[in-house]
C-alpha cells in the first residue's frame, strides 16, 4: 500500500496512546518577571500578573488544540516565572506574600493548576530578599492553591549553604503546620534542590531560570507505561538488549514532545526550549516507574539491586531522548516519587522500600527523594538533615537532586497520606530516630568539591 | 517554510462489522475530505482500519469533522479517531 507509514507502526502509535498511557505531561510556559520590579510590592505583583495574563493567556486554547490536532493528550499545562525573591526585593517588605497571591491569581486566569517560581537560590548565600521570601513560603503555600515554590541550596561549583539547609528545615515542618487540616498538603508544592535547572518544565520544581529568554514554551514527555510494556515478558534480554529497548522506546517518546513543543512554540509565537525527556510516573494502574523496575526481575522495587536497575533505565532514557530532540533539558530522567507511584506506594506500604533506600536510588535517578510522607512530629533538624544529604549526593555526582518530603502532621509510620489526584498516596516512612541537632546546628557552607581526583 | 500538510490519518478500532467503510467513508464525503489511501489489517488484538485523508478539499473544519468521526464511532461501537499526519512521521521517520 501507498501510505508512507506501515500498518503496524500506525497501530504502535495509536497502541501507546490509548493503552500505554503515552502523554506529554506537560507544556510549559517560561515567563521572565525580571522587568516587573518595582519599590512597591503590590506594583511588582500586578505588574506580574498582567504579563503572565497577556502571554500565558491563550497557553490552554493552545495546549488543547494541539491535543485534537495530533491525538495526543497533553495532562498539564503550567507556567514557571524568574525566582521571584529576585523581582520582589526591590520593595523593602518584610514579606513577599502579596506576589504569591498575585501569582495564584494569575494562574486562575490563564487556567493553569500550577505555576512555580516563588523560589530563591541561595547555594552560595542570602541578599534579604532571598530571606523575606523564603520566610515567606509556608503562608504562601498555605493561602494559595496553585503556587509552587523552590530553593536551591547548593550546587557542585559553590557547595552547599547550610544555613540555607538549616532554615529549609524549619520552613518544610511550618508548612505542613499551616497546612495540617490537609495532611500538610502545602509541603508537596515545595522543593528544596541542588543543582537546580533553569529550564525544568516540571512542578513543583519549575522556575524560568534567569539566562532564560523572556518566554520560551518547555516540554515535558512521559510514559512509564511505554516502556513498560517494551520490556515486560521479555525476560531473555540481557542488559544491553534491554537497555537498547528502552533507548528505542525513549526516542519515540521523545519524537512526540519535540512534535507538540514545536507546534506550540509555533502557534503561541513564543521560542521552543527544550524537551525533558522523563519518565514521570502517575498513580494510575501501568504508569508506574516500579513496576519498570520490578520488570526488569526485582521481586519488588527496594529490593537490592534496585539501583543498578534504576541507573540502566535513567541512562537508557537520557541516551534515547538525546537523539531524538533538538533540544533536550530540563531533568531528564527517571523521577521516582512515592506517592505518585502505584507501584512505589505498594512496595513502601509492605517495606519493600525504605527511606534509606530511596535516598541510594536518588543518586542514580533524575532527581531526587520525592513525595515523600514522613512523621509529623520529625523535627526540623532531621528535615535539614536529610536535605544536607541529599544535597551532598547532588554537589559530589553532579547531578540535580532534591528533596520534597512531607512531614503528616499528627501522622505516625504506616499511617497513610491521602493527597488526592495526581499527588497520590503514600504511608508514612520510617526515618533514622536519631538526633542529627548539632550537626546542623554548625552553620556556615561545606565547601564546594574537588572536580578533579574524581574517585 | 514548507508549508504544513493537510493530511489526517484516521483509525478505526474495534470488532468487525457490515458498513464501516461506508460509514466512515460518508462523514468524510459530507465534509468534503478526499481518501487517498485505505489499509485494513487485521491485527492480532483488533480490527483496524486506517485511513489516509486529505483535507485540503475540505467543506468542514478538522475539528467538525473530528467530532463526527467521534460520534459515528460512538454510534457503531468503535473507536474512531483523527490525527495528524505529522503524529505518525515525528514517531517513525526521521
Amino acid at each position: 500500500m501507498s501510505l508512507q507509514f506501515s500498518a503496524q507502526e500506525i497501530i504502535e502509535t495509536i497502541r501507546m496512546v490509548q493503552m500505554e498511557k503515552l502523554d506529554i505531561r506537560t507544556i510549559t510556559l517560561g515567563i521572565s518577571l525580571r522587568d516587573c520590579a518595582h519599590p512597591e510590592i503590590a506594583i511588582a505583583a500586578s505588574k506580574a500578573y498582567d504579563k503572565i495574563c497577556r502571554l500565558g493567556g491563550r497557553l490552554v486554547r493552545v495546549g488543547e488544540e494541539i491535543e485534537r490536532e495530533y491525538g495526543i493528550p497533553i495532562i498539564n499545562k503550567r507556567v514557571s516565572v524568574t525566582p521571584v525573591a529576585i523581582i520582589a526585593e526591590s520593595s523593602r517588605e518584610d514579606s513577599h506574600v502579596v506576589f504569591a497571591k498575585a501569582l495564584d491569581r494569575a494562574a486562575r486566569e490563564v487556567g493553569v493548576n500550577f505555576l512555580g517560581g516563588f523560589s530563591a537560590l541561595v547555594h552560595k548565600g542570602m541578599t534579604r530578599g532571598d530571606r523575606v521570601l523564603i520566610e515567606s513560603i509556608p503562608e504562601a503555600l498555605a493561602i494559595t492553591e496553585r503556587v509552587c515554590a523552590s530553593v536551591n541550596v547548593g550546587t557542585t561549583r559553590a557547595g552547599i549553604n547550610m544555613d540555607a539547609v538549616a532554615q529549609m528545615g524549619r520552613i518544610v515542618c511550618e508548612t505542613a503546620r499551616r497546612t495540617a487540616s490537609q495532611d500538610g498538603i502545602g509541603c508537596a508544592k515545595l522543593v528544596v534542590f541542588c543543582n537546580a535547572v533553569e529550564d525544568n518544565p516540571f512542578m513543583a520544581g519549575a522556575f524560568h531560570g534567569i539566562g532564560e529568554p523572556e518566554c520560551v514554551i518547555n516540554v515535558g514527555v512521559s510514559g512509564p507505561g511505554v516502556v513498560l510494556a517494551a520490556i515486560r515478558d521479555k525476560a531473555d534480554l540481557d542488559f544491553g538488549q534491554l537497555a537498547n529497548e528502552i533507548k528505542r522506546t525513549a526516542f519515540k517518546v521523545t519524537r512526540m514532545g519535540e512534535l507538540v513543543g514545536r507546534a506550540a512554540s509555533e502557534k503561541l509565537g513564543v521560542p521552543f526550549g527544550i524537551v525533558d525527556v522523563s519518565l514521570a510516573p502517575t498513580p494510575a494502574q501501568g504508569d508506574s516507574v516500579a513496576r519498570i523496575l520490578e520488570a526488569m526481575g526485582l521481586e519488588r522495587v527496594g529490593a537490592h539491586g534496585s539501583t543498578a536497575a534504576l541507573a540502566l533505565l535513567n541512562d537508557a532514557v537520557k541516551k534515547g531522548g538525546a537523539m531524538a530532540s533538538s533540544h533536550v533539558g530540563g531533568l531528564s530522567g527517571a523521577f521516582i516519587p512515592v506517592s505518585e507511584d502505584e507501584g512505589m506506594i505498594e512496595a513502601a506500604q509492605m517495606g519493600a522500600i525504605t527511606f534509606d533506600k530511596l535516598e541510594a536510588m536518588t543518586s542514580v535517578c533524575s532527581v531526587g527523594l520525592d513525595m515523600i510522607a514522613i512523621p509529623g512530629d520529625t523535627p526540623p533538624e532531621t528535615i535539614a538533615a536529610i536535605i544536607a544529604d541529599e544535597a551532598a549526593i547532588g554537589m559530589i555526582n553532579r547531578k540535580t537532586t532534591a528533596v520534597r518530603v512531607i512531614p503528616a502532621p499528627g501522622k505516625k509510620p504506616g499511617d497513610m497520606v491521602e493527597f488526592g489526584g495526581l499527588l497520590g498516596r503514600a504511608p508514612v516512612m520510617t526515618l533514622n530516630a536519631y538526633s542529627s541537632s548539632r550537626f546542623v546546628a554548625r552553620g556556615g557552607r561545606i565547601p564546594a568539591p574537588l572536580q578533579a581526583l574524581g574517585n | 517554510m514548507v508549508e504544513k500538510s493537510t493530511r489526517v490519518i484516521v483509525t478505526v478500532i474495534g470488532e468487525d462489522k457490515v458498513g464501516i467503510i461506508a460509514n466512515v467513508s460518508g462523514v468524510l464525503a459530507s465534509g468534503g475530505a478526499n481518501i487517498i489511501d485505505i489499509s485494513q489489517p487485521t491485527m492480532r488484538e483488533f480490527f483496524a482500519m486506517i485511513m489516509m485523508v486529505d483535507l485540503k478539499t475540505a467543506t468542514l473544519p478538522f475539528d467538525e469533522i473530528k467530532r463526527q468521526l467521534n460520534l459515528k464511532g460512538e454510534e457503531m461501537g468503535l473507536r474512531i479517531d483523527a490525527q495528524h499526519e505529522d503524529v505518525f512521521k515525528y514517531m517513525h521517520r526521521i
